[in-house]
């Protein structure tokens, strides 16, 4: 009965969705459209980090170094021949991939598979170290694949970067591979191999003793983390169309970091809501920086102040909302309805309810 | 490579490798107590820079008074960020407190640009550090030296408060146990803020000397050398404060070297470090110095 309520609900959600999405790629400035996009991207950072450090509790700080191959990947399969050798004129480029061009949907496939596979590399040998070690080891690597980025010439173009990548990402594509990513992160999360994740977050001797392979488990999480991490950065080269390694640096992982533990450590909906709040918070706050008048008093703009405020802002949320904003607790629908009803208010059951 | 030029690229390696090691301490001694990697500690170091700076360059100080005076208020700086964003959540995951870290290294750098500026800013190296030193056939400027004298002596005082004094004893076990250490008797909220203050200190130092070597500061001047003096507490053994200057100094060397005798390899640079981390951290995770320790179930 309440399964298939909630089914039913669902389904209208993301009809709803699906509508406003329509809506908005049709009557939405380009402005506006950037920012929902960059929405999803950093939502689809956001619960991948929670995937990997929320769920399985292995701190990674590699999300950088994972996008940016996604991105490489899928710019250099969608830019077209003219685009390449216009971009290439230090150095040319190697010959079989001068000519390739190739739809978006493979291309963001195939950049979310390369990630995978670099994720999984990486993970391999890192999987040996645990906590913090685990940490700084992720980021080496981040970081030596972003100095490859630069080195490596006659395949990325140096630190010049890429520019003239064709704007594929729209509203479908960027929500559409968000929603999917969670739906699919939300199913791994129940079942028996999310339970492993968490047995190994808990405690991965008494995980391990009771027979879960942490080997296979941590793997997994990574690859399948890696793997949407790599299709998100895609997503974000065709929506900003101009890359180059520093887009990368490891600042980027600081920040999905900070939007994950704003949103709260092994909640998804936060994850999801703190992004969405993180990027429209950074633009909201955009005026600040430009010179504007109140009544008499004419304020000059502070460029840089924005940066200020969500610094203060994150330390704020650190501080004072220690768990996060959504805690371990997740939407369903079950809640909502309590919400209403304002009896058995079972906050967070854990009915794996619809995950919008 | 002729033999002077060997001793030249010694001479910058071993100062490059004090540098790395100064601001390495202060990674290690705070992660020795609190298990936070402080990623703040790269921007003390430039507030360091920026203090003696504005000391110079507005006050018109002789360097004698701008630098120590530059030292005095990054390490109050450093007690205030202890404060106000660590000992709030010391007791929490460590997660929140790594997170705490990273928002105050955004705000300093980001505080840093709306108050400084974005622009680099020359940083003028007091007169005597100037001056060409010839040495046979090999040649130095003579902030070479003063930085390697520096740190040697600050090493020195640096040892001497954590072997031989009361502090440092409190210090030293407070690495240990943190709570037992409270059980006896010690105000160990007043140890750690000593040794943030120690560490600080030391990075102020290492952001100033830094700023004689390479004189151009910008708002994000701290995160590379943080970055490498975080890979060479690793290296030493984190936790352990000779390990962090012998790592500083294998890292600098390291990195001087290879591109001296393999210049094709100069634009791998920074990626050397993050290779020497990765391979020592899978065949000896702990580092040259560091102790094992053994999985408690």
């Amino acid at each position: 009965m309440k399964k298939r309520r909630n089914l039913i609900l669902t389904l209208a959600a993301l009809i709803l969705f699906g509508g406003f999405l329509y809506y908005a790629q049709h009557t939405f400035n380009p402005y506006i459209l950037r920012i929902l996009n960059l929405c999803a991207v950093f939502t689809i950072f956001a619960v991948t980090f929670n995937l990997i450090f929320g769920y399985t509790g292995q701190f990674s700080l590699g999300h950088a170094g994972f996008a940016a191959v996604g991105a490489y990947v899928a710019a250099l399969l969608t830019m077209s021949a003219a685009q390449k050798s216009a971009n290439f004129f230090l150095k040319p480029i190697i010959s079989p991939l001068a000519n390739v061009e190739i739809p978006f949907l493979p291309a963001l496939l195939l950049a979310g598979l390369f990630a995978s596979v670099v994720g999984s590399l990486v993970a391999w040998p890192a999987l040996r170290l645990r906590g913090d070690y685990l940490a700084i080891a992720t980021l080496g690597f981040s970081e030596i694949i972003r100095i490859l980025l630069v080195n490596l010439q006659p395949i990325t173009n140096g630190a010049l970067g890429l520019k003239g990548i064709p704007s594929y990402t729209n509203l479908y594509w960027s929500w559409g591979a968000a929603l999917v990513c969670i739906f699919i992160i939300k199913s791994l999360i129940n079942t028996s191999y999310g339970r492993a994740m968490s047995a190994i977050r808990d405690d991965e001797v008494a995980a391990e003793a009771l027979g879960v392979s942490l080997f296979k488990h941590k793997m997994m999480a990574f690859a399948v983390s890696a793997f949407f991490v790599g299709v998100a950065g895609a997503l974000m080269a065709n929506l900003i169309s101009t890359i180059d390694p520093k887009v990368f640096l490891f600042f980027l992982t600081y920040q999905i970091v900070g939007i994950t533990v704003m949103g709260g450590m092994g909640s998804l909906t936060g994850s999801t809501i703190a992004a969405i709040l993180y990027t429209v918070f950074l633009e909201a706050l955009r005026p600040i920086e430009s010179p504007f008048t109140i009544g008499p008093l004419n304020i000059p703009g502070i460029p840089g102040m924005r940066m200020v405020l969500f610094s203060i802002l994150l330390l704020t949320v650190i501080l004072f909302y220690r768990r996060g904003l959504m805690g371990t607790n997740e939407f369903s629908w079950d809640w909502l309805i309590g919400l209403f009803h304002r009896k058995d208010t079972a906050l967070a059951a854990p009915t794996g309810g619809a995950e919008k | 490579m002729t033999f002077d030029q060997l001793l030249q690229n010694l001479a910058n390696g071993i100062s490059l490798g004090a540098l790395y090691a100064l601001i390495a301490i202060g990674y290690t001694m705070v992660y020795g107590i609190l298990r936070l990697i402080n990623f703040a500690h790269g921007d003390i170091v430039m507030i360091g820079a920026y203090a003696a700076f504005y000391g110079v360059a507005m006050f018109i100080l002789p360097w004698w008074i701008s630098f120590p005076l530059a030292i005095l208020l990054t390490t109050g700086l450093g007690m205030i960020i202890e404060r106000v964003a660590y000992r709030p959540l010391r007791e929490y995951p460590r997660i929140n407190l790594f997170t705490s870290a990273v928002a105050v290294s955004f705000l300093l750098e980001n505080l840093a640009n709306v108050i400084f500026g974005g622009r680099p800013k020359a940083f003028e190296r007091p007169a005597f550090m100037n001056e060409m030193i010839t040495i046979g056939n090999t040649q130095v400027v003579s902030y070479t030296p003063f930085i390697i004298i520096t740190a040697v002596v600050l090493f020195g005082g640096l040892l001497y408060i954590v072997n031989r004094t009361k502090v440092g004893m409190a210090m030293r076990a407070l690495s240990k146990d943190i709570e037992a250490t409270g059980l006896m008797g010690i105000n160990t909220d007043r140890i750690i803020l000593f040794s943030f203050m120690l560490g600080s200190a030391l990075a102020a130092a290492g952001g100033i000397l830094w700023a004689t070597k390479f004189p151009q500061i910008n708002p994000w001047m701290g995160v590379m050398p943080g970055l490498k003096a975080f890979i060479a507490a690793v290296l030493g053994g984190i936790g352990n404060i000779t390990g962090a200057v012998i790592g500083g100094f294998l890292l600098g060397l390291t990195e001087i070297m290879v591109v001296a005798f393999f210049p094709s390899l100069s634009g791998y640079r920074d990626a050397f470090a993050y290779t020497i981390l990765i391979l020592l951290l899978l065949f000896r995770p702990t580092g040259i110095m560091g102790e094992m320790q053994a999985e408690k179930v």
